[in-house]
């Protein structure tokens, strides 16, 4: 365990590297990365002069390890709209992303679980149908076009709840079922197929034959195996929503790093559209690896070699 | 028993894609049916609609839907704020949007297959290179990595294509490498190899039929997100250029009148859950039929 541990986080801190590596090539593809960092009116002596602070009259390896240095220390360059810098820039707007992403999980895995687990016990019941319903709509619909419809219906016709921003609890009920709509609909799906697997495993017809009390045959014994693939799916949809909340941030309004994004690449403000993707791709790598090491810690019989 | 032998025994053949002919019985005629409309639709959309659709009539804006008060059979599906016909720009967006998928899928599918088959029969030193750079790629967010390209690189049709297809690729790299380790233990293999056959030949003839039935699935499925990756994009205005009719585009320009004027965006969204509906059916009836027993 310790060995695949230690692989899989040589594995992830490669992938930063690749990260890293795609951002250097790309800002250095178009031509002079200093057009990309400075507005296009700075004026030669400026030019001249972040091109030695940049080191990029250093040889290109020194570049890429300069480069790397920054990353893995967080120190990120300025703003050049703002002239602050982008790691605190980055900072603030974490938060309302994370808060976001962590409501609509909640909701995804509050009523995806249940729903889920109802559809398995009645199979082919009401429940079952209408999960099977939102099962298929959660993969068909996109986040954009919910959160219209949504504001349309809960903001605009019954005003429920606010059209946009960030304020106290009631502006996060639209963009997190928004945002965890898709999750939901794969929770449900997750749930309902492995509690199908469970209940039909041995031990579950062993519990059964004994004459154990449904309930504590399908909460206790078949709801905590197929829980496992669950949890691995609810992280992965974590890491997903940190990239994917920039469609529902910028239709809220919602002043997180997805909406940073947008309105850097709106001013052509790089250091910050780069500082955000490599936050974000960080993000997105160290989740994807806690989820597999947390696997492994819950699920006893799994063992990579 | 040696292990090489159960390894072998355990390897059950795979379904031919033919097996499906005759397994009509339960197949999603609806969503087929579907499909085929939105297809032949946006294909013959010059022949079903006679407007243009960047044609500009200020006149003629905001025309409601055919069954609201005022709305008549002239613009279906009523107009938008500049008087283009909401239906044919549904029609001719459909283009854009389809293309768009379809092409990066299907680079995708090329280079992810080839990748796949390569790192699966090689192995060695080109698999791990081919398998870690698939591993990396996988572990990228594909909106913001798309978002950052798309702002080095401006934005264009090609430049979509190209961005999201490497992440289609390294999904079937991964996949049809983990077939292909599979297939290449069959008896079968080795046979054609004593028997001589050229490693081309074995990777065409003997491989890549019990891989493809996989490929069309997963391709199916793959299909379906990606009209929602692309038409997202779009809708961030980071896609198509305006004024290029696309669906999610459409659903961006109509936002801003949606509580007086919804069908702008409604009908364009609408265009677009239909189409990823009926894909996921028909992917999801392909997979049961295909590979029962294969969870993707």
């Amino acid at each position: 365990m310790v060995s695949y541990v230690g692989r899989r986080t040589l594995q992830a801190i490669a992938n930063i590297v690749f990260v890293a590596t795609l951002i250097f090539v790309l800002a250095r593809a178009t031509g002079d990365p200093v057009s990309l960092l400075l507005p296009q009116s700075a004026s030669p002596a400026v030019v001249d002069q972040l091109r030695t602070e940049l080191g990029l009259d250093k040889p290109l390896w020194a570049q890429f390890l300069g480069f790397l240095g920054q990353i893995f220390t967080f120190d990120l360059g300025h703003s050049f709209v703002t002239g602050e810098p982008v790691s605190d820039v980055l900072l603030t707007h974490i938060g309302p992303t994370l808060a976001l992403s962590l409501t609509a999980l909640v909701l995804a895995v509050v009523v995806g679980i249940p729903l889920g687990v109802v559809s398995a016990v009645r199979r082919g019941g009401v429940i079952d149908a209408v999960a099977k319903g939102i099962a298929l709509l959660g993969q068909a619909v996109p986040a954009f076009y919910l959160s219209i419809l949504l504001v349309l219906l809960f903001a605009v016709q019954l005003p429920l709840f606010p059209v946009a921003g960030r304020d106290g609890a009631a502006s996060y009920v639209l963009p997190a079922i928004a945002l965890g709509w898709p999750a939901l609909a794969g929770v449900l799906r997750l749930t309902r197929s492995s509690m199908l697997d469970a209940l039909d495993a041995d031990y579950v017809r062993m519990a059964r034959a004994k004459g154990m009390h449904p309930t504590i045959t399908v909460g206790k014994h078949a709801l905590r195996n197929a829980l496992i693939p669950v949890v691995t799916f609810s992280g992965l949809m974590l890491a997903g929503f940190l990239g994917g909340a920039v469609v529902i941030e910028s239709i809220f309004n919602w002043q997180g790093i997805g909406q940073l994004t947008l309105d850097a690449i709106k001013v052509r403000d790089f250091p910050v559209v780069q500082g955000a993707v490599i936050t974000v791709a960080i993000g997105f790598i160290v989740v994807n690896l806690a989820v597999d090491i947390l696997y492994l810690v819950i699920d006893p019989r799994i063992r990579y070699e | 028993m040696s292990d090489v032998l159960s390894a072998r025994l355990a390897v059950l053949p795979r379904r031919p894609v033919s097996a499906f002919v005759g397994r009509w019985s339960g197949a999603p005629w609806l969503s087929g049916l579907v499909l085929l409309v939105l297809i032949l639709g946006v294909a013959c959309a010059p022949l079903l609609t006679r407007w243009d659709p960047l044609e500009i009539d200020l006149a003629k804006a905001f025309a409601p839907p055919f069954y609201a008060a005022g709305g008549s059979w002239d613009h279906p599906l009523g107009t938008d704020n500049l008087g283009r016909d909401i239906l044919s720009r549904i029609l001719y967006g459909g283009r854009v949007t389809l293309l768009l998928s379809v092409l990066a899928i299907v680079l995708g599918i090329v280079a992810g297959t080839l990748l796949g088959l390569l790192s699966g029969y090689r192995g060695g030193w080109v698999d791990v290179v081919i398998q870690r750079s698939v591993e990396a790629i996988l572990s990228l967010p594909t909106m913001m990595v798309a978002l950052v390209f798309i702002f080095v690189l401006g934005q264009s049709f090609t430049g979509v294509v190209l961005v999201l297809s490497p992440f289609i690729a390294a999904r079937f790299a991964r996949m049809v490498r983990g077939d292909v380790l599979s297939v290449r233990a069959l008896p079968y293999v080795d046979l054609a190899r004593v028997a001589g056959a050229s490693d081309t030949r074995i990777i065409l003839r003997h491989v890549l039929p019990n891989v493809a039935g996989t490929i069309i699935v997963v391709a199916t499925l793959e299909v379906g997100q990606l009209i929602l990756v692309v038409s997202s994009l779009s809708f961030l205005g980071l896609g198509v250029p305006p004024p290029s009719p696309e669906w999610g585009l459409m659903v961006s320009a109509g936002r801003q009148y949606v509580a007086t004027n919804y069908w702008l965006s409604l009908f364009p969204g609408l265009a677009i859950v239909l189409t990823v509906l009926a894909i996921n059916v028909i992917g999801d009836w392909l997979r049961d039929v295909l590979d029962p027993k294969r969870v993707v």
